[in-house]
């Protein structure tokens, strides 16, 4: 980290009960949540959650049909998006393709009138952040995916908003280098200060990066907590099998709570328990509490094996063993656990039921 | 391997055939027929050198032609390709009945070019029509518009005006809607104003279009022909003889195919010489995607 360093540069963002319709269907539908000032926040959830539409009503690019936006304290409701002060990266990086590089980063402080001196000190500054000198003179069409991406990012740095916005910035990468650009763009964060407002729907991003998890689905919010607790504790069946590789099984219990005689939860059914993959042990075969089930398939991953099985009633449930299992197709298995490690959701409504003791 | 090369040939025999014919030989005599003088009964044609050039650079009519076609020329390229890109602009916006209006833009370039000459024709038809009767009602007197020398061009214009802005529309528009609507939003976040944002993104991105439509439109204003047989005839004394009108006089009403062949060269190089000015000055500062 450099002298320069400025953290508490971010300004809070809080929604209250926004709302965006078209018509009869619901995009978002009274998503209330508070990002603290200078921290990582990722919206998540699969296509068509509502995440990008949060993220461009924050933005001023798309209108809430209710509700109020506040960035910093202020109202920003009713306000253009250039008087938000928000930055963004999109996911095409949106960069203007006849202009180069240094001409792109500059663009909106020319657009804000910012005096040229000013303006050279900001683009030092995000290129020397970047690396990205030796392409200045370039254009857009000249760059490869990665440097497309940094010049978008400098853009969002030389804007110095105390608020940046990202729209699935990695979505177009290699994983190689999403991976990278991942740790850079966690990195950038800290080092800057700003809070970040960033989309996705690869879990492993929101993990590994954010704060503060805001799953989203169906337009409302499945649960927001820091990535930790939403992989412990898993708020909704949903949370549970969107979080993880590979998710959380979610085991229908019949009516005793209990399959092939192994107790999986308290009797009555409507029930679904949950257990996460990597928490089953192999044990061998014929031990008392233990899960039977048959192997169906066997993906040896290097580090470790996920293991496809079904259980006696049909229902699948995957394993993560550490090293390679060795289980050939058709083997019959019976898993350990611990019963801390159950989590029990009510099968109507999704929702997480006190944790088995 | 020849066999190869034999099928190559022969498909390329038709279009081959077609281009021969009708463009590159017909091309060649002509540049040919401009160093000789016109064949006349039993004279056969005789090489005169630059002579029939000569002779034309003291023709009044062939001034006379050149001076209209330029006037023609400058008025109607930028005035139709400027309101061309702001039909463009108008209809890439969500708005009520854009469909009709795209439409609409588009019909003068559907229509057959004699019969929009009729068309307007009728419009200026002196006392009964259409702009002459629009100014009756403000107690405007009657226009003979394309009899009287000072209005004949400019009426002439306007029609050209009319049918090309909505034709050239069409590429502007595809362009318009090729332009990643990100870029606009991006400005947005970022403060630059909407006309910043059209000076700097808009137009720029629209360059190349802009380099087609200004080709387009030059060769258009050069080859205007059959407005002027339908409307004025060249008429009156000459004020609206274009180039290409006074080619097909001197070809196919004066019998006089050394003139013909002469101004056609020169047309011809005319063209070869703003095409290529064109490409040479706009076209370094085109940004082609």
């Amino acid at each position: 980290m450099h002298a320069e360093q400025t953290r508490g540069a971010g300004a809070a963002v809080r929604l209250t009960n926004v709302a965006r319709r078209w018509g009869s269907v619901a995009a978002l539908d009274g998503v209330s949540l508070t990002v603290e000032a200078g921290s990582f926040c990722v919206l998540l959830g699969p296509s068509g959650c509502g995440k990008t539409t949060c993220l461009r009503i924050v933005a001023g690019l798309e209108t809430a049909s209710s509700g109020t936006v506040e960035i910093g304290g202020r109202d920003v409701t009713n306000l253009p998006p250039a008087a938000r002060g928000v930055a963004m990266v999109f996911q095409s990086y949106a960069l203007f393709p006849h202009l180069n590089v240094a001409e792109n980063i500059v663009f909106g402080l020319k657009a804000r009138s910012v005096p040229p001196a000013d303006r050279k000190r900001r683009l030092d500054r995000a290129v020397e952040i970047l690396g990205i000198g030796h392409l200045l003179a370039r254009r857009p069409g000249q760059l490869s995916g990665g440097q497309q991406q940094r010049v978008a990012l400098g853009r969002a740095i030389v804007a110095e908003a105390p608020v940046c916005l990202m729209d699935e910035p990695l979505s177009n990468l290699d994983a190689q280098l999403r991976a990278d650009m991942r740790r850079e763009i966690l990195a950038l964060q800290r080092r800057l200060g700003i809070t970040m407002l960033y989309v996705t729907h690869d879990q492993t991003e929101a993990m590994g990066m954010a704060d503060q998890v805001v799953l989203l689905r169906d337009g409302h919010i499945e649960q927001d907590a820091p990535p930790a607790d939403v992989y412990a504790t898993p708020a909704t069946a949903f949370a549970a099998s969107f979080i993880g590789t590979p998710p959380m099984n979610l085991i229908k219990l019949p009516e005793s709570g209990a399959i092939a005689g192994t107790v999986l939860g308290p009797p009555g059914g409507g029930r679904l328990t949950g257990i996460r993959p990597e928490a089953l042990r192999l044990m061998e075969t014929g031990g008392e509490t233990g899960i039977s089930a048959i192997v169906s398939h066997a993906e040896y991953l290097g580090a470790d094996t996920v293991v496809a099985c079904h259980l006696a009633d049909g229902q699948s449930l995957l394993a993560r063993l550490p090293g390679r299992a060795g289980l050939p197709d058709g083997a019959a298995v019976t898993f350990a656990f611990d019963h801390a490690d159950l989590h029990l959701f009510d099968a109507a409504t999704g929702r997480r039921l006190v944790t088995p003791a | 391997m020849r066999k190869e090369s034999l099928q190559a040939w022969l498909l390329l025999l038709p279009a081959l055939v077609l281009l021969v014919a009708f463009t590159h030989w017909p091309a060649a005599t002509t540049i040919i027929d401009s160093f000789y003088t016109t064949p006349k009964g039993s004279r056969p044609p005789r090489f005169v050198g630059i002579e029939n050039y000569a002779d034309l650079m003291t023709d009044p009519v062939f001034w006379t032609a050149l001076r209209n076609n330029a006037i023609y020329a400058v008025w109607t390229i930028p005035a139709s390709v400027i309101l061309a890109l702001v039909m463009a602009l108008a209809v890439n916006t969500a708005m009520p009945g854009r469909a009709l209006v795209r439409m609409a833009y588009f019909t003068p370039t559907m229509l057959p070019m004699i019969a929009v000459a009729n068309i307007w024709l009728f419009f200026y038809t002196p006392d009964y029509g259409l702009f002459d009767h629009i100014l009756s009602w403000f107690g405007g007197g009657r226009h003979n518009w394309l009899g009287d020398r000072a209005t004949a061009l400019p009426a002439m214009i306007a029609v050209a005006v009319w049918k090309e802005a909505g034709f050239f529309m069409i590429f502007y528009l595809a362009a318009l809607q090729a332009m990643p609507p990100d870029l606009k939003e991006c400005a947005a976040l970022e403060g630059s104003s909407r006309w910043n944002f059209f000076r700097r993104v808009t137009i720029p991105l629209l360059m190349p279009t802009t380099l087609f439509v200004l080709v387009n439109a030059v060769i258009n204003a050069f080859r205007l022909v059959d407005h002027v047989v339908v409307m004025t005839r060249g008429g009156p004394d000459n004020a609206t003889t274009l180039l290409l009108y006074y080619i097909y006089e001197a070809g196919f009403r004066f019998w006089d195919q050394a003139l013909a062949a002469t101004l056609t060269v020169v047309l011809l190089g005319l063209l070869g010489l703003l095409a290529w000015l064109q490409f040479g000055v706009l076209g370094k500062r085109v940004h082609y995607r």
